[in-house]
């Protein structure tokens, strides 16, 4: 259960030293895309246009933040992680295509996107669903925000920040979900609590 | 008499407290929680939700970014006049607070995918309304966030399987669950009715104080149940492991179609957000969760 602090751009030899279990602190850039954004970006890629950003090396947060403007400048008010599980459609594709190394969420993200993790070399860092604050307070500035009429939540915000975490590495680039393991455990002990219910 | 503009500066009122500071009872539950969590991974996670909370309070910042749909509950006496007014008032105050306090904008159209930009639409922010006898106005808000939202379900069981097949039905609602609904949660289960009826009361009875039991001893007995054996599957504190999955278990019935048997389980986030005022006749405001200064 080691510690690291990590500065984007991230390289492969750095994401594969992190294990499950793993804390990690993120400085640098991180780019928040959800559902809309993901398609988007593939559809781009598809059609051969550049994206707006350049994600290599970079981390990809799950968020659809609350931001407001101040002075003619973005503030973002709260900005904790949105369910992962969505994004399962697409993110193995975004990690193949964009080489991002870090994804941020919460709630884990299943097989493929597990596959594509230790395929391309990238992990999954888990930060506290709810902690919107913590995060916010750990967003240095809004470097800024591309494909807006997607709406706030949905829009791609390019943040900088500053020893963002923690985040618990709970998909490494080995293969290990720890999530999995949980959920898996959960399933085995299901038959047990049905049991003790008086249900069998 | 109760005059629209003071609804609404109530209500804004309301909404602000919800979203920037947890009732006392849901803090408490957090607290105990972090101190009886033995999984390393689980308690670190308990601990980043408690300093979130005491930040939020301190910034009066929204605690988390989804700061959910609106939705009232009034509980309107009898003798007050004015009701007319409250709708049109509710709906200002979620427009002001959207800008104020302030709320991230949650309300899609299903159809053409646009965000209205300020939590109102068709039926939203939802108002419950509940007539009862009296000259005071009770309004309560509830912003309901969507991860928590997404994995509540219902289950239209065969009436054979009873109490059985509720009990299974929530164990099996928690795991499938697993971590996307940022546990620990709060269970709103309920019984009966019809899938509307049920799915209400699921969903209200997440407005109960969390441990303080059920006064009926049955129902008390079947909470205390539900509450262990789900926090015996493991998921922990945000999926992550350990003994803490939900910080209660609130159930509630109606009496049933001989034929049905629904079944509703409503699961709300650890930031279980609610906040509540009654207006008296005499313009006199009491905030019933919250310590307002």
């Amino acid at each position: 259960m080691a510690v690291y602090k990590l500065n984007t751009p991230i390289s492969e030899e750095e994401v594969k030293k992190l294990r499950v279990n793993d804390t990690v602190y993120l400085s640098g850039t991180i780019v928040t895309a959800r559902d809309a954004a993901h398609r988007r970006a593939l559809r781009f890629h598809k059609e051969g246009k550049q994206l707006p950003i350049n994600l290599q090396g970079s981390a990809v947060f799950h968020c659809g933040p609350l931001v407001k403007k101040e002075d003619g400048r973005w503030r973002v008010v709260a900005a904790g992680p949105t369910t992962s599980s969505r994004m399962d459609l697409f993110e193995d594709e975004f990690i193949k295509n964009f080489k991002v190394r870090i994804v941020v969420g919460k709630g884990g993200m299943g097989k493929k996107t597990t596959d594509a993790m230790k395929h391309y070399g990238a992990v999954y860092g888990a930060f506290t669903g709810g902690a919107g604050v913590l995060a916010a307070k750990a967003i240095k500035r809004v470097k800024g925000v591309e494909w807006s009429d997607l709406g706030m939540p949905e829009a791609m915000w390019v943040l900088e920040v500053e020893e963002f975490g923690p985040l618990t590495v709970s998909i490494d680039a080995h293969g290990n979900n720890l999530f999995e393991t949980i959920q898996t455990k959960a399933d085995t002990k299901k038959q047990k609590i049905y049991r003790k219910l008086g249900l069998q | 008499m109760v005059t629209g503009k003071a609804v609404e500066n109530i209500a804004v009122k309301l909404l602000q407290l919800a979203v920037t500071e947890l009732p006392r009872d849901v803090k408490e539950a957090l607290r105990s929680a972090y101190r009886e969590e033995e999984n390393e991974v689980g308690k670190a996670q308990l601990e980043t939700m408690l300093k979130n909370v005491e930040l939020a309070e301190k910034t009066r910042a929204p605690m988390c970014q989804d700061t959910g749909v609106v939705i009232f509950y009034v509980k309107a006496g009898s003798q007050v006049q004015g009701l007319d007014k409250v709708e049109a008032a509710l709906r200002n105050a979620t427009v002001k607070a959207t800008k104020e306090v302030p709320l991230r904008p949650n309300a899609v159209d299903p159809f053409t995918q646009k965000n209205t930009g300020d939590n109102t639409g068709r039926f939203i922010p939802y108002i419950h309304w509940e007539v009862v006898p009296g000259d005071t106005l009770e309004i309560t808000v509830m912003p309901k966030g969507g991860g928590s939202e997404n994995v509540s379900a219902l289950g239209m069981l065969s009436s054979s399987q009873g109490i059985k097949g509720l009990k299974k039905f929530v164990v099996d609602t928690v795991i499938n669950a697993g971590a996307k609904p940022c546990p620990p949660t709060i269970l709103g289960v309920a019984v009966g009715g019809g899938a509307d009826i049920a799915m209400k009361l699921a969903k209200q009875t997440l407005l109960k104080p969390l441990n303080q039991p059920n006064p009926n001893p049955e129902l008390a007995k079947l909470e205390q149940e539900l509450r262990e054996a789900a926090n015996s599957t493991g998921i922990g504190p945000m999926g992550l492991g350990g003994k803490t999955t939900v910080l209660d278990v609130k159930v509630d019935y109606a009496h049933r179609h001989p034929a049905s048997y629904p079944v509703a389980v409503v699961v709300q986030c650890w930031a279980a957000r609610r906040a509540s005022a009654r207006i008296h006749s005499d313009g006199k405001v009491e905030y019933l969760t919250h310590k307002v200064v």
